[in-house]
């Protein structure tokens, strides 16, 4: 009898965690993007009922989880190269969602607003500026009483898209950085703590007085930590913010969509922007993954680029241009599962 | 009888199964280290550079950060942990104390790893950085000190419970002679209990020491992500278990991916020495206590 | 005279010594228990318990996933370890040869393995086969953290029993296997039951090896066959992350796991007690 009755049980609990449950979709990747996702996904489910579980474990698990078709699409602010393509068992597609700024942030006494330029932030990470009272910090912030502290750097110590925007921006504005450490996702970091996500660095920053860290800027403004105005090329000091950041996005892509954003040309773009793309098998019966989930896949990409935009600005993400929405909804439409559009 | 062939046949294929999870664990770890072993080789060891870009990997300073923060968890804890063994095994045998004691003990040890990372990150964090700028060093507040505590704390309930069983083997009446003679019972513990006992002690503070070695949660949360040589008490760093935490699932390249199995298979062979050479000596203590004693 | 001064001052001066060390050690567990209840009870309410979590920067939200997804997968981790471990503690107690010592040994090594290295293994061995992430491979790797527990005191237990039993039990005619299953387990039920209560709330809050295995969830998810959230792992997310929100939730779930943890070790006592009297 009671045999009967376990068994009848867990039948029901099986079948019914199926049954109320329509398609679910699966994604990891990067953090920059995550209190974007988070929020975009919580919205799509009150909509339309489908469960988006998305695992914030860096660009770097992204691409690699998608890669290893164990996640259905993959999130990344660094954008793969051909090489890093080939290693795909088959062609997949980038869908830029946003734009962000990845932002200075730090933890001085009064939270005071900084002024930074690109020569003295590769100092700082190359740990050639050690205080942050020192003469060069000193002179473009006149009015600020700078304390007597050592500067601690935070950086990445996953595989972080974040850290990929951060440091192609260095390897731009300075010979010596592209020399000795380069750009990348994962790098060999002269000095500083590693912080897991863009989360465990603004937790980091926050705690350790004198720390500076780079994140995305909603995990400054949502962690109300102070962040740095940044000279760019056109020698002004850029505030980032959703405005600054479009400016810098304010350009042509190329049909792939793979593009970087640092060091703009913008007279008034913020220098250290970038986007972020979910990754996706362009032929999703490549995926690993059915019919139906391909479709419902389809649909989120398409919602997020077009509805889910309007969540942007109030969580400090720029929206999509008009121009590069063109090109995104070429993307889009050119996914296949088996050959066959799927969306009309 | 028949029934009997059977039942005692699924027996034998359980030992077996249970043979196999053992050399299956080894081949698993071996076969994912492949890569790695095939790319550094025994050098892997002892090389300091873990570069992801330039994709060279080693393992030396993960291997020193879990052999110092072990180390001194070990030596912080061991006044403690003797205390209690002698506390609960010679002066409060019995009564209200000696069971809150052996409880609270009991209970100390039953605290999930990530609730002491937890308490280490919130609590004992902040009270370091704030010994660090009083001595005018980097206040990071995580670091080697850090994870070196929480440790000590973790482990100190483990290796008491292992004194206890080792001094309750010490023959009664060779206790009771040193008594009769005179002796106090300090005299009594350092000049009888303690040596009978060493060789249970010694493989005592070795299983300790193995448990402090496979930490993994509570270390990951304190102690920095820092992936060279720590250079002093102070300094962030990263433990065999705690590198693998935090970079497993975002290992982009293959080689990145082996080097972390690779590590796993040296923890546990690592740990299964330890623990191995701990427990023979433990059961070789107690076969010479069960026939002198 | 004064030689035997210096032995009495000694000896008081090692028994302070001893009974202030033994009382200092158990302080943490006092700090640790104080601390999480206040932050923990502040987070607590009937919504805690009902509700998922909230995107960052949102107030709110509760811990409904990661409970759900501790049951789940400590069932699993039950299906996987309980039957093949008493099983096996039979087979160690009961044939007494050099295999059956060597893999005694075995099950005191395998005890002490990091579980880092377990959830190596079930990502090997169940997440890059299947494909995906899932609970099932999280309970795996819980099942072999369990597996030595059920062993050890399944034949712990079998050992302490009287050997009359047996004998009575051949004495009534009744074959091998019918003396083991009908008597010497139903016997033994307290004891082994008691040790997997301790390896229960052993691996209630095991994290590490769910890193790569369960991976989490943000929504409630009772198919094994999927990634599902659990409470250590909501703990260690959510207490590295820089959100107060999340903080919160966090010290939250910290006391929920902690009375789980200690009310699963009164229980235990309370049943070996029982067994002892019996």
């Amino acid at each position: 009898m009671r045999k009967i009755f376990v068994t009848g049980f867990l039948i029901s609990l099986i079948s019914g965690s199926n049954l109320f449950a329509r398609v679910e979709l699966l994604g990891a990747g990067a953090t920059f993007p995550y209190p974007l996702y988070s929020k975009m996904f919580d919205v799509y489910y009150k909509a339309y009922g489908v469960k988006v579980n998305y695992q914030s474990i860096g660009s770097g698990g992204g691409i690699r989880q998608i890669r290893e078709r164990t996640v259905d699409f993959g999130a990344s602010d660094a954008f793969l190269s051909d090489e890093e393509m080939k290693k795909f068992s088959s062609p997949i597609v980038h869908i830029p969602i946003t734009a962000g700024a990845v932002v200075l942030t730090y933890n001085i006494p009064g939270n005071p607003e900084l002024k930074l330029t690109p020569e003295i932030i590769v100092d700082i990470f190359l740990g050639k500026i050690k205080k942050w009272n020192d003469e060069k910090i000193k002179r473009i912030n006149p009015d600020i009483n700078l304390p007597d502290f050592d500067i601690v750097v935070v950086h990445r110590s996953d595989g972080s898209g974040t850290t990929f925007i951060f440091t192609d921006y260095l390897s731009k504005v300075s010979k010596e950085w592209k020399q000795k450490v380069g750009r990348g996702k994962s790098i060999n970091w002269p000095l500083g703590l590693g912080g897991k996500g863009n989360e465990g660095v603004s937790a980091l920053v926050r705690q350790i007085p004198g720390a500076i860290g780079y994140v995305e800027l909603a995990y400054a403004i949502q962690n109300k930590m102070p962040y740095a105005i940044i000279k760019n090329k056109s020698g002004n000091f850029i505030k980032p913010s959703p405005e600054s950041v479009s400016l810098a996005a304010d350009i042509d892509l190329p049909d792939d969509m793979r593009i970087s954003l640092t060091d703009t040309e913008a007279e008034f773009g913020y220098p250290i922007s970038g986007f972020t793309w979910i990754i996706v098998y362009k032929d999703l019966s490549k995926a690993g993954i059915s019919y139906e989930k391909a479709k419902e896949l389809v649909k989120l990409l398409w919602w997020m680029t077009h509805e889910g935009q309007k969540y942007c600005k109030p969580l400090h993400y720029a929206p999509l241009s008009k121009k590069t929405l063109k090109k995104t909804e070429k993307v889009i439409k050119s996914i296949v599962y088996k050959g066959k559009k799927l969306l009309e | 009888m028949k029934t009997d062939k059977i039942f005692k046949g699924i027996l034998w294929i359980s030992g077996f199964f249970l043979f196999f999870i053992f050399l299956l664990i080894f081949i698993s770890l071996f076969k994912g280290s492949f890569l790695s072993i095939k790319s550094f080789g025994i050098g892997f060891l002892f090389s300091k550079e873990w570069n992801p870009v330039a994709e060279k990997f080693g393992m030396l300073p993960f291997l020193a950060g879990t052999l110092i923060t072990s180390v001194i968890a070990l030596l912080i804890s061991l006044p403690f942990s003797l205390s209690i063994a002698l506390f609960l095994g010679e002066y409060f045998k019995t009564g209200f104390i000696s069971k809150f004691l052996s409880y609270t003990t009991d209970l100390l040890a039953g605290i999930p790893s990530v609730i002491y990372g937890f308490w280490g990150l919130y609590l004992l964090v902040p009270l370091i950085r704030k010994l660090e700028m009083k001595l005018h060093v980097t206040p990071y507040g995580v670091g080697i000190l850090t994870a070196s505590l929480v440790l000590a704390v973790m482990i100190i309930p483990y290796a008491s419970s292992i004194a206890r069983e080792i001094i309750k083997l010490v023959p009664r009446d060779l206790i009771e002679a040193g008594y009769s003679l005179g002796a106090t019972r300090y005299e009594v513990i350092k000049k009888i209990i303690i040596p009978y006992s060493a060789s249970g002690i010694f493989a005592g503070i070795l299983l300790s020491f193995g448990r402090a070695f496979g930490e993994t949660m509570a270390v990951t949360m304190v102690i920095g992500n820092f992936n060279f040589l720590p250079k002093s008490i102070f300094s962030p760093a990263n433990t065999m278990a705690s590198v693998i935490a935090n970079e497993f699932t975002e290992a982009v390249k293959d080689i990145h991916l082996s080097s972390l199995i690779h590590i796993g298979l040296w923890l546990f062979i690592i740990t299964f020495l330890i623990n191995f050479i701990g427990n023979i000596v433990i059961k070789k203590f107690k076969i010479n206590e069960r026939i002198t004693g | 005279m004064k030689e035997l001064q210096v032995k009495i001052l000694k000896d008081k001066i090692f028994k302070i010594v001893v009974i202030s060390l033994s009382l200092i050690s158990v302080i943490p567990l006092f700090v640790i228990l104080f601390q999480i209840f206040k932050n923990g009870i502040k987070a607590i309410n009937f919504d805690f318990f009902i509700s998922l979590p909230k995107p960052p920067g949102e107030q709110g939200g509760g811990i409904l996933n990661a409970l759900i997804g501790t049951i789940l997968l400590l069932i699993i981790a039950l299906i996987f370890s309980v039957p093949p471990g008493i099983i096996t503690g039979i087979f160690i107690a009961e044939i007494r040869n050099k295999f059956t010592d060597f893999l005694r040994d075995f099950v005191n090594v395998l005890q002490g393995l990091p579980s880092i290295v377990m959830g190596i293994l079930a990502y090997l061995w169940v997440v890059k086969p299947m494909g995906h992430f899932s609970a099932l491979s999280g309970g795996i790797a819980l099942s072999l953290m369990m597996l030595p527990l059920v062993i050890k005191s399944t034949e712990e237990t079998l050992k302490m029993l009287p050997f009359s039993l047996k004998e009575a039990s051949y004495a009534l005619g009744a074959n091998y296997t019918s003396t083991v299953l009908k008597v010497l387990i139903p016997a033994s039920i307290s004891g082994i039951f008691s040790g997997i209560l301790i390896g229960v709330s052993r691996i209630a809050g095991e994290t590490a090896p769910l890193l790569f295995t369960a991976f989490g969830n943000p929504f409630v998810n009772v198919n094994p066959l999927k990634p599902v959230e659990s409470l250590p792992l909501l703990i260690f997310k959510y207490a590295m992350s820089p959100y107060e929100n999340w903080q919160r939730i966090a010290w939250g779930a910290s006391l929920v796991l902690i009375l789980m943890v200690l009310f699963l070790n009164i229980f235990t006592n309370i049943i070996i007690e029982k067994w002892k009297k019996s």
